[in-house]
């Protein structure tokens, strides 16, 4: 028996359109039996959706001030309550979903491809190139990522912006680390051994052949990030070097309600219960993907 | 490769990496918008007295040479004034780096207390219901903001329910032990003095637990995984078709050697936690250098966040050094690799 026995001949090796739906459609079926897979994605979903139609879902302007209504526990007027100053929560709540979405696909799109690509380019090059790379990334690695990112943002000026470059700064080597390990298997295998002999350039073949066959380990660290992400980030605004009040962002609300924690519960704890949800939706959808994408889980 | 020569290696490593780290915090501290001449002696100051602070700390100097001089400084654990205190950065460092390893241990303590066993239980009753239980507690640690737990926390033992006492090392009439090593319960024990144990230990308890919970959620799918792993492998099936007993197999060979992975996760989440505690000793008031960092880093006080950035990498460096080796010591076939 030959060693490419349980495969098919190439000639007969699917086309990508239909190997990528076959994927799909495996991945579809996988995430079916996995109830709590479902519930994450949907709940995912939801808060997109809160996000996209914050203007037509919240009822009241997020940051315009009454104090006439300071401190209004929940009611049919106000299903969140209204906090110290009489912002609407429940309004807040739902701006923040903007605010703290973009924050996390920003921090992790920008982390995710820097980190990708710096990985990528270290394992395919190898010799000094990969080692240069990778023990630049073994100095960001070292650092403690909040205190670094606190530093940078309180030396900038502490706002949003600010916060979220602080946090791709010391975010992007765990993507080079999985970049790299991705490419070094990769590189050997046979297929690409095939690109390259046809002298397929080297962007080609990373772009055709090695990121589709290194995105699930990078796909499923970046679902589990946007969770982290959206943790450190409130985490961030919510000691003084991330959002700043008024601004209606999970962490600064939790902060602002934190004095009222005893006597007005709610200004603090509906956004900490969003910020709960949408980390938890995230982990249970990165948790699932991680079954349904490792090989070695599959069993 | 001998263990001796991996050492020699890692640790020629970490010294490389931490010069990186220097070139950093360099950078950062140079490119501040903020004057730290300026900062220290003030807007009003005569151009005369400026122009001889700079000279004082070499910040006439080109960069290069300010590089060669800043990291002779660091390695003479020289890391500059606190621009707040007026103070030795290094000496507010050992004022207050020991509260931080205390509450580190503490949590690192429950985490594992709590993790391993949790994780155990989860992987003998793999999809039951004590399994279930595991893995909704693990990801609430990991998914629930610790700035909340901390402030609920607090409202029901101690504001609510009156169990537990309040923010800080100690209460208010309890007069501290005597400094030995700083950390408060250590010197307590050493000097015999039980109330003050007692109370830092009560004081100890919630900042231990908020700050260990996402550590014990991590420690327990780590030895699920692991032990589910181990479970299936040959020495687990040889050990039971001698006939040992299940709870014999579970222990003797199974959970051995589902800790090894374990370990690692351990080391790391103890780096992980002195950066966590950056919050938690800020709502707990916890006079450790995560407080230390949050306030210097509100005053823009940057040699004094530097410092402790400085100190909370090479830290981690070290913890993940020792990792490194006691795994390189557990499993023989890293150190070929």
């Amino acid at each position: 028996m030959g060693l490419r026995s349980g495969l098919p001949p190439i000639a007969e090796m699917e086309s990508e359109p239909a190997l990528e739906r076959r994927v799909a459609k495996s991945l579809w079926r996988g995430l079916r039996k996995n109830p709590l897979g479902i519930i994450g994605l949907a709940t995912v979903i939801f808060f997109i959706l809160v996000a996209l139609l914050a203007p037509q879902l919240a009822p009241y302007n997020p940051t315009l001030v009454h104090l006439s209504d300071r401190l209004l526990p929940p009611s049919r007027a106000h299903p969140f309550g209204t906090d110290g100053v009489g912002l609407d929560v429940f309004s807040r709540v739902i701006w923040g979903a903007r605010i703290d979405l973009t924050s996390a696909v920003l921090v992790v799109v920008v982390a995710g491809s820097v980190g990708t690509a710096v990985g990528m380019s270290a394992g395919w090059f190898g010799g000094w190139w990969d080692e240069v790379l990778m023990r630049v990334t073994d100095v960001f690695l070292a650092f403690p990522g909040l205190i670094l990112a606190m530093a940078i943002s309180a030396v900038l000026k502490p706002d949003l912006n600010n916060a979220l470059l602080a946090i791709s700064v010391t975010w992007w080597p765990t993507y080079a680390r999985l970049g790299r390990g991705a490419t070094l298997t990769l590189r050997s295998l046979e297929f690409v051994e095939a690109a390259r002999s046809e002298g397929a350039t080297t962007s080609t073949i990373m772009r055709r052949h090695l990121l589709p066959n290194a995105i699930a380990p990078l796909l499923i660290q970046a679902t589990l990030d946007l969770g982290s992400v959206i943790l450190v980030a409130a985490g961030l605004s919510f000691i003084g070097f991330g959002a700043q009040p008024p601004t209606p962002e999970w962490g600064v609300m939790v902060s602002d309600g934190q004095t009222y924690l005893m006597t007005q519960w709610w200004i603090a704890t509906f956004p900490a219960m969003a910020i709960f949800l949408l980390v938890i939706a995230f982990n249970l959808v990165g948790d699932t993907l991680r079954d349904l994408l490792d090989p070695r889980l599959r069993r | 490769m001998s263990i001796a020569h991996y050492a020699l290696r890692r640790i020629a490593l970490m010294i490389f990496v931490l010069f990186g780290v220097t070139l950093i915090t360099f950078g950062v501290t140079h490119v501040v918008p903020v004057d730290p001449v300026l900062a220290l002696v003030g807007d009003h100051a005569p151009e005369s007295l400026v122009q001889q602070v700079r000279k004082e700390f070499g910040l006439d100097k080109p960069l290069p040479v300010q590089y060669v001089v800043y990291i002779d400084n660091v390695l003479h654990g020289n890391l500059g004034i606190s621009i707040a205190d007026q103070q030795p950065v290094s000496s507010d460092l050992a004022q207050y780096l020991p509260a931080t390893i205390e509450l580190a241990t503490a949590a690192i303590v429950v985490a594992i207390v709590v993790g391993l066993p949790a994780g155990i239980l989860s992987a003998l009753y793999r999809n039951r219901w004590p399994d279930q239980i595991v893995r909704i507690l693990s990801l609430g640690g990991v998914s629930l903001p610790v700035f909340f737990t901390a402030l609920v926390f607090l409202a029901i033992f101690y504001v609510k329910l009156g169990w537990l006492p309040g923010p800080g090392q100690l209460g208010t009439y309890t007069p501290a032990p005597p400094r030995i090593t700083g950390m408060v319960v250590v010197d307590s024990l050493f000097s015999g003095d039980w109330a003050a144990l007692v109370d830092g230990l009560r004081h100890l308890f919630l900042p231990a637990v908020v700050l260990g919970w996402s550590s014990a959620a991590i420690i327990a799918r780590m030895t699920r995984g692991s032990l589910l792993e181990v479970l299936g492998a040959d020495s687990v099936r040889t050990a039971r078709a001698k006939g040992l007993h299940e709870r014999r197999v579970v222990m003797r060979h199974a959970v051995r050697n589902a800790l090894i992975p374990t370990v690692t996760v351990m080391g790391l989440a103890y780096g992980g936690l002195l950066q966590g505690a950056v919050l938690t000793e800020t709502i707990f008031s916890w006079p450790g250098i995560g407080r230390y960092a949050t306030i210097s880093a509100i005053n823009v006080d940057v040699p004094a966040v530097m410092g402790v950035t400085l100190v909370a990498a090479l830290i981690y460096s070290v913890v993940n050094l020792i990792v490194d080796l006691v795994y390189a010591y557990l499993d023989p076939r890293i150190r070929f690799s």
